[in-house]
């Protein structure tokens, strides 16, 4: 190995040698930093010459120990001034620009301007969506069916097995913590009105909305995001290939299609769960549970769990993609507007729920 | 005293991805202070080779040393030491898209955890001087840049540490005549200020003319020929006789001899 920095002094001058490299200077650099000072304090005349390899970063280093200006004395050889002249010639630093201070105003308006901006995006490509519909139905042959059944088994048909578990589990909690509150009354046979009416109309759609959002949202943002980053999309608009048509309407209407099924398949596990629980909790046998359930729960509270599973699943797909499509090409921004997009589409879930709760107050409500 | 010991020792290395076979039983070694550049045709496992001398991918067989050191060694700290003495200019630039142009080549110096923020600004100031970019172009991130600024980023950021081997897959694939003649002006002239030892894989004749005194030639799997670009020329070999295609290269080298 070659001999690190050295650096002594001699009757007033600074006399430097071995390695000047950055490699060189990282085990040492507090004690060296400290004897430059030093020797820049004490010393008028620098020599170099002694020195085997000297590396800008070295250079920048003495340059910043003279104070930014050669000193009055130095001795080094040609190679040697040109690196410190490269360091000389760097122009003066401009000073960072200085962010002005925002005031909670300016914060909230810029909160409340990109919402609206999000708005008019999701409303924009809608209507984008509506006219590829129109000139689809004008040219069928350009339907991506292909796409289209691909995004249906992929949101649809894969997530099955998942929804099961956890419609199931919940199936059995709710039941279980209802048969205990209604034993202490002795209304056990309400556990089918609370079952049924909870689960098909309101929990259903929910936690399979949820569950999609996380699922089937996250992954079409992102798909769309790197599809963004690495210029796929850029490259299907050169073959004139609109990307709404095969990127984006297939993922919205599959979703659209699969999120009843899924809720109806997912309610129906539930209930399977609630009536197991049921059983075990309170004796109620499962023919009485199945016997009683379309008398307690009106067909219409079925009706508004399938049409809330397809609003859901069209909102999910629509925020996903809307976010997807406006992915800035870098690492960062696509996990942000990933994480933006699922917390988007779930909190839109709950929004329009409760719309859906406000206006069908009405309908489906048992006649007791 | 005894030979100084080489930047780089390949030994009997053989590579395969599942099936395939890229390199068969191949040997190379770089001398401190060499720039030996690197040809081959498209898809001949050039830049699997730098993979490999960065040790981001084992060879199925065979041995490789950097700086005496084997890159197998267990040890993360060795590992890390080593690593640090090389710089690498990927063929796609490998940026880091969420920084900015300042932040990717101030990250590894960030990253030695001992150099100050005014120290650190300098030095990537300077780096960007070096490879003709300004300092605002410092704020940019990496997707606004052009292809050849990329280029030039990455470069500034693969001598960020002032390494003593420096990697360079395709430097000059992107850049017009002018940057790239003074590409090859500024590695030529740290080359001198440094002595570092260069790997370069290129398809361009002037950049291997201009800067490489050896050139390795990898084809059928393994380096066929390695030497000075004279001696390589006159080497018979279908490949050979195809890339230096008599006028072409001649002109070339005229170039660089004027
Ligand atoms: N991750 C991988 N998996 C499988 N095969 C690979 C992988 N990476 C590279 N290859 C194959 O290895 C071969 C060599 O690839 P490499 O990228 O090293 O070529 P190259 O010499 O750098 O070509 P170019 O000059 O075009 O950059 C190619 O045939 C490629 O298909
Ligand atoms: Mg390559």
């Amino acid at each position: 190995m070659s001999p690190g920095p050295v650096l002594q002094l001699k009757d007033g001058c600074a006399v430097l040698s071995g390695t000047w490299t950055l490699a060189a200077l990282v085990p040492r650099l507090a004690v060296l930093q400290g004897d430059l000072a030093a020797a820049a304090a004490g010393a008028a005349s620098w020599d170099l010459t002694a020195v085997s390899h000297l590396d800008s970063a070295a250079a920048t280093l003495l340059w910043r120990t003279w104070g930014g200006a050669h000193p009055a004395s130095l001795a080094a050889s040609e190679a040697q001034r040109h690196i410190l002249d490269r360091v000389a010639a760097l122009p003066p630093e401009a000073p960072p620009p200085v962010r002005p201070r925002r005031s909670p105003v300016t914060l909230l308006g810029r909160v409340v301007l990109r919402i609206l901006h999000n708005l008019y995006g999701l409303v924009a490509l809608f209507g984008q969506l509506l006219l590829d519909g129109l000139h689809l139905a004008r040219h069928p042959g350009e339907i991506p069916w292909k796409e289209f059944s691909a995004n249906l088994y992929k949101a649809g048909a894969q997530a099955l097995p998942v929804s099961a578990l956890v419609g199931f589990l919940i199936g059995i909690t709710i039941s279980y913590l209802s048969a205990l509150q209604l034993k202490t009354f002795g209304a056990d046979l309400f556990i089918v009105n609370i079952l049924g009416i909870s689960i098909i109309r309101e929990l259903g759609p929910v936690l399979v909305a949820v569950l999609v959002a996380g699922r089937s949202g996250s992954a079409m943002t992102a798909q769309i995001g790197v599809m963004r980053v690495t210029e796929e999309i850029d490259a299907l608009a050169t073959m004139g290939i609109s990307r709404t048509v095969r990127i984006i309407l297939p993922k919205v209407v599959a979703l659209t299609l699969a999120m009843p099924l899924l809720v109806l398949w997912t309610s129906a596990v539930a209930l399977v769960g609630g009536m197991a629980a049921a059983y075990l909790q309170l004796d109620l046998s499962p023919g009485y549970f199945i016997d009683t359930l379309p008398r307690a729960v009106p067909v219409a509270n079925l009706v508004i769990g399938l049409a809330k599973g397809a609003v859901f699943g069209f909102a999910i797909a629509l925020v996903a993609c809307h976010f997807g499509l406006h992915v800035r090409p870098n690492t960062e921004s696509l996990s942000a507007y990933t994480t933006t997009a699922v917390v988007t589409a779930i909190t839109t879930v709950i929004v329009v729920d409760a719309l859906f709760a406000v206006f069908t107050r009405q309908v489906g409500m048992p006649q007791l | 005293m005894n030979a100084p010991v080489p930047a780089i020792a390949m030994r009997g290395v053989w590579t395969r991805y599942k099936e395939t076979v890229i390199h068969k039983d191949l040997d190379l070694t770089v001398a401190p202070g060499d720039v030996l550049g690197l040809v081959g045709g498209s898809g001949s496992g050039k830049t699997t080779l730098l993979r490999e001398m960065l040790g981001l991918l084992r060879p199925a067989r065979g041995t490789i040393e950097l700086f005496g050191q084997d890159l197998d060694d267990p040890d993360p700290l060795a590992q890390r030491a080593v690593r640090r003495r090389l710089g690498m200019l990927f063929q796609h630039g490998a940026l880091f898209s969420a920084l900015s142009v300042f932040d990717n080549i101030a990250f590894p110096l960030r990253e030695l955890k001992c150099l100050d923020e005014a120290w650190i600004r300098q030095l990537v100031h300077l780096k960007l001087a070096m490879v003709e970019l300004e300092p605002r172009h410092g704020r940019l991130m990496p997707a606004e840049l052009s292809g050849g600024m990329v280029k030039r980023v990455a470069l500034a950021r693969a001598i960020a540490l002032e390494p003593e081997l420096l990697l360079l897959d395709e430097p000059t694939a992107g850049l017009d005549p002018d940057r790239s003649d003074n590409f090859v002006r500024l590695i030529k002239q740290l080359q001198r200020e440094l002595g570092f030892s260069v790997v370069m894989v290129t398809h361009d004749l002037d950049t291997l003319a201009g800067l490489s005194n050896k050139v390795a030639v990898l084809a059928d799997q393994h380096i066929v020929a390695s030497g000075p670009l004279l001696d390589i020329m006159s080497v018979d070999h279908p490949f050979i006789r195809n890339f230096f295609c008599c006028e072409r290269g001649l002109a070339a080298l005229q170039q660089a001899h004027n």
